[in-house]
């Protein structure tokens, strides 16, 4: 099943919308300066609504189905949010518009700021940063300005523990700094000998996630901490994992001098195919002053009369901005509406579920699948895709196979110290039937990776297509349907 | 309003299977003295109640809906048919993951190889990848870009002081822990002035089409001298006035990119939006960011596919050249569906009916004594006007006849204290040009 | 054991790289257990002619389809010729990686670098010690 392009369909002439006429006196086109050609498709209304529609149904979503993608959070993205971020007042506002009428907006970034703060015990948050990475980088960013006010300028290495996400060294790299990978122990933890022998007074920081990519809570956290603070050194913590966290612990309280919040994890902002993301910073007294701006204060005290005033501020030593405006304020809509939908008790039950249905699915799997590292895990567990007596199965094709299941499968190859790994993250909002549907298709796989594993190296068998040639994707560039006309 | 299915039983049914008597047991790994702190939330509300509070907040913004809108800089108001929305909306989009798997997910691939067709076009660039979080972080990547096709041997960055302040503001926070130079943009230099700046230490050249005021510079015999020097020419543009305009592949240059938001993408307060980036083959390999390619499945069908991969962090890690692992997926869409509506005719149709609004606003508004158009250079959308009056003074008074007047150009460019500027798009209405020209004619009165 | 070719007249070093020496030129390229853990080559992305080659330094990378590996310079001097075929042909590299798929020819700056390299023997040995 494959749909064709929307220029294969293209008729010329045809248009797929109407506008009105000139309604003001014409004023001529400089004409040496005007484009002769412009090749976009020529397609009715109906043509553009049936083809997307079309190319929808190729797609798996979390609306049709179970979608297990460890350190992803695929968790139900409510309707409600959607319709809240559609409201005239929050989509048609510009972003420039003055604070004063702009305070219904900027009321509900300052509620969201202090929430995000509250749930994860910092002191400040800015919601400015466009997606995780940009949280990220913005939080390294802090970290080494922070060192540089202070006159301290020979901290040039971050550490990083090798169960890290691929984002966490690329944004040691972008920021100036090198990253230093650190082993972990055979308890999947950070080795806290090869931590306390590589801090010294050139570590501007640690990056580690909390509970790790294996969906372990650090044994020793607190150890950690300790020793990158001893060194002075500040502690950054990647917060793709707080669906493990909400009203567990706040990483804050720990002693965790930065982190970010992925609000297209936890707090329920949908994946839109790849994006858009948000991913709000925050900070302890220390790096305050650095925020990424800008970010919403409150200007003057409400009465019983009158509401408080918002304004936007950049904070005295910001790292600057990171994108145009103040942040993808649509998500801070949807993240708003769905931490006042849940309150207090609410948020709590989220991380509670969401470590009960994973640990469930753990038990549920150990006898049939090897899980290198199993204990109580958080929101998500690795298990390994392979097995001893069949060798040539990999966990490549138990997720192809799990397509023909009509799951989608979990994350593949990550994290790097698991052999085959396959991490399986399902979600607060999975009932026990799904869950028990997705251990059964999985206990058959492996069954079928044993009597018949040909079912496997040719999965999957149901889905709109097969296996792909990638090397031909790569050798073969074609990203482009249509000749362009290059000038100089 | 929580979305959590399980009831008691099976609450204690899977307890029952790990072993432990309560959930709180799951936890013993967190160090006790931190574990279940009290969390100052507000209490939980039913979803009527969320939504009536929200609604509160949507009506206490003065909006594009209430009222008549003369401010851009960067985010527009135009016309969104019924039909994008209709898309968006639908679940098998926008509650996907990123494609990693791409046989469910040829739908979200498919169409953002369309829309790279089509920025390909617009640009009139060879490729361009799935987007970047916006026009500004567009042009900071491309900053790393041209630092790579010049192999690291050259540090300068041209910019010109015409590229949107704020674009400028996130060039200079991405790269701040690289020891560049960023030159150009202090003061009011024109193309010419940045040419005399290119050496053997510059990497690129940055300038804006149409720019910052709205102006259309001729660029014809920039790209050669930028290229004479070494380095690579980046056009930040407006994808709508590209229907009209001479694109950038004609004009030479090796990068464009842009903001996305005028194409289908409502204003949102600043985002969601969608930073285009379009490129010559030859620097291809060196964009970050998704790329989606075309090629065949097992059974020889067509099929599409991330491609390129290597480049990113994921495999790369430390050396990767960004940290971005997502694009603004459902952005992206949102520009796919709008211009595959609109195509050749009606995008033209767009930016002819936003010119010559635009014109014919600038004309009654020069005419409104103590206001001055810039008519120095050919225009798009967008232009400058200097103001007799503070522009808070006349925005304040404008406000209370029911429009949101221009951008104060004097916060950033120090010379252009008490200049407007104002833009104009196709859902001005001639009536509601008439009640901004008599609202001014009212302040200066 | 593996089965991998590690022809006697050339030196390795521990990043996978062959270095032939010819009187003072030295010719680079990537052994045939690296390009067998890499699999289907689809990039190279070459350097320039009279780039300066740094000992232990990256000069070049090359990508398969799911990873990306870098060419470090088994010893220092200046690059005198690229193997441009790679460009459109970069699975040269998986078919004959000792042949037509060596990578760059240079001037060696200082032949003692290539002294603590390994001969054919020990890097044989080298590579059945990952497996």
């Amino acid at each position: 099943m494959t749909e064709p392009l929307i220029y294969d369909i293209s008729v010329p002439g045809r248009c797929g919308v109407s506008l009105p006429d000139v309604d003001v006196p014409e004023t001529a086109l400089p004409a040496d300066l005007l484009r002769e050609n412009l090749d976009l498709p020529e397609v009715s209304e109906l043509q553009v609504i049936r083809h997307f529609v079309n190319l929808s149904h190729l797609n798996y979503s979390i609306d049709q189905g179970f979608y297990p993608l460890g350190s992803c959070t695929m968790k139900y993205n409510p309707k409600l949010n959607e319709d809240m971020a559609r409201l005239p007042g929050m989509a048609q506002l510009h972003p420039l518009h003055d604070d004063e009428g702009a305070q219904g907006a900027l009321a509900l970034m300052y509620d969201l700021q202090t929430w995000l703060a509250e749930i994860a015990g910092f002191k400040a948050v800015s919601l400015a940063p466009a997606a995780g990475a940009q949280g990220e980088f913005a939080g390294i960013l802090m970290i080494r300005k922070y060192h540089l006010d202070r006159g301290d300028t020979k901290r040039t290495k971050i550490l990083i523990p090798n169960s890290a996400h691929g984002t966490n060294p690329a944004t040691v790299t972008m920021a100036g700094f090198t990253a230093v990978e650190l082993p972990s122990d055979e308890n999947g933890d950070v080795d806290l000998e090869a931590l306390k022998a590589a801090c010294d007074d050139t570590v501007a920081g640690m990056m580690i996630t909390v509970p790790n990519t294996l969906g372990l809570f650090e044994s020793h956290i607190i150890d950690v901490i300790d020793t990158i603070h001893g060194c002075g050194g500040l502690m950054y913590m990647d917060g793709a994992n707080m669906n493990a966290l909400m009203g567990v612990v706040k990483p804050g309280e720990l002693g965790f001098d930065v982190m970010h919040y992925n609000l297209h994890k936890t707090f329920s902002t949908p994946h839109g195919g790849g994006g858009p993301g948000s991913g709000p910073v925050g900070v302890n007294e220390k790096l305050e002053p650095y925020l990424p701006g800008p970010i919403v204060v409150k200007l003057e005290e409400g009465t019983d009369d009158e509401a408080p005033l918002y304004g936007r501020r950049m904070p005295e030593k910001s790292i600057g901005r990171l994108k145009a405006f103040q942040g993808n304020f649509g998500m801070h809509v949807r993240a708003y509406t769905y931490i006042r939908s849940n309150g207090d008790q609410g948020i709590r039950d989220i991380t509670r579920h969401a470590v009960l249905n994973a640990n469930y699915i753990r038990v549920k799997l150990q006898d049939a699948y090897h899980i290198p590292y199993n204990r109580y895990c958080g929101h998500e567990f690795v298990l390994e895709g392979r097995f001893e007596d069949v060798p040539d199965v990999h966990a490549l094709d138990i997720s192809k196979r799990l397509m023909d299941y009509g799951i989608h499968p979990p994350t593949n190859y990550f994290p790097l110290i698991v052999h085959e790994a396959l991490m399986i993250e399902p979600t607060e909002t999975e009932d026990k039937q799904t869950l028990d549907e997705f251990i059964d298709a999985m206990k058959k796989i492996a069954a079928e990776a044993h009597d018949n594993p040909d079912l496997l190296k040719t999965a999957p068998h149901t889905t709109p297509v097969s296996r792909l040639d990638e090397v031909r994707a790569a050798k073969q560039l074609v990203l482009c349907c249509r000749p362009v006309e290059v000038g100089v | 309003m929580s979305y959590i299915p399980h009831t008691d039983a099976e609450r204690q049914q899977m307890l029952a299977t790990i072993g432990v008597t309560t959930i709180e047991d799951l936890f013993e790994a967190v160090p006790a003295s931190h574990r279940f702190p009290a969390l100052d939330l507000p209490a939980p509300l039913s979803e009527m109640d969320v939504a009536a509070e929200l609604q509160a907040l949507a009506e206490a913004n003065e909006h594009a809906g209430d009222f008549a809108i003369f401010r851009g800089a960067g985010a527009y108001h135009h016309f969104i048919p019924s039909a994008v929305n209709h898309i968006l909306l639908r679940g098998e989009f926008y509650t996907a993951y990123t494609p990693y798997q791409p046989e469910v997910s040829q739908g979200t691939l498919q169409a953002i190889f369309e829309y790279q067709s089509m920025i390909s076009v617009l640009t009139g660039m060879e490729a361009a990848n799935a987007s970047h979080y916006d026009g500004a972080t567009s042009l900071a990547e491309a900053v790393t870009v041209a630092l790579e096709a010049t192999r690291r041997k050259r540090n300068k960055i041209i910019l010109s002081p015409a590229i949107n302040p704020q674009y400028r503001a996130v060039v200079r926070t991405y790269h701040q822990g690289q020891n560049l130079k960023f030159v150009g943009d202090d003061g009011s230099a024109d193309i010419a002035d940045l040419v005399a700046l290119l050496d053997d230490n510059t990497a690129m050249l940055a300038v804006a089409y149409p720019n910052f005021f709205g102006q259309i510079d001729d660029l014809k015999g920039l790209a050669e001298k930028v290229h004479a020097a070494g380095a690579l020419l980046v056009m930040v543009v407006n994808p709508i006035a590209l229907a009209l305009f001479k694109s950038p592949g004609e004009l030479g240059a090796d990068i464009a990119v842009g903001e996305g938001q005028p194409l289908g993408i409502p204003m949102s307060f600043g985002g969601p939006y969608l930073g285009f980036f379009g490129v010559k083959t030859d620097y291809v390999r060196r964009i970050a960011g998704r790329i989606v390619g075309e090629t065949v499945d097992q059974d020889g069908r067509r099929a599409y596919v991330m491609t390129l991969r290597p480049r990113e962090q994921d495999i790369r890690r430390e050396k990767a050249t960004s940290n971005i692992c997502t694009n603004q997926g459902l952005m992206a869409l949102s520009a796919c569906v709008y211009l595959s509506l609109m195509g050749r005719c009606g995008l033209k149709t767009v930016a002819e009916l936003s010119y010559h609004k635009a014109h014919y606003a600038a004309q009654q508004i020069n005419s409104v004594p103590g206001f001055q158009v810039d008519m120095s250079k050919p225009f798009f959308h967008e232009f400058v006007v200097k103001c007799p009056k503070p522009v808070q003074a006349i925005n304040d008074a404008l406000i209370e006849r029911g429009i949101i007047g221009g951008y104060d150009l004097g916060q950033d460019y120090p010379h252009l204290k008490d200049h407007t500027l104002i833009a104009v798009t196709e859902l001005n209405r001639k009536d509601e040009i008439g009640a901004l020209v008599d609202a001014l004619k009212e302040v200066v009165s | 054991m593996g089965n991998w070719k590690t022809p006697d007249d050339l030196k390795y070093t521990k990043n996978d790289e062959w270095l032939r020496i010819e009187g003072s030129v030295g010719t680079i390229g990537l052994t045939d257990y690296a390009q067998d853990q890499l699999n289907d080559i689809v990039y190279v992305d070459l350097p320039d002619e009279g780039d300066t080659l740094k000992k232990g330094a990256t000069f070049c990378s090359i990508e398969s389809v799911k990873a990306a590996s870098d060419v470090y310079a088994p010893a220092s001097g200046k690059i005198t010729e690229v193997n441009q075929a790679l460009e459109d042909e970069p699975e040269l590299i998986n078919s004959d990686p000792y042949g037509k798929g060596w990578i760059v020819k240079f001037e060696i700056g200082n032949t003692a670098d290539a002294n603590d390299l390994m001969d054919a023997a020990a890097y044989a040995e080298y590579c059945n010690s990952r497996e």
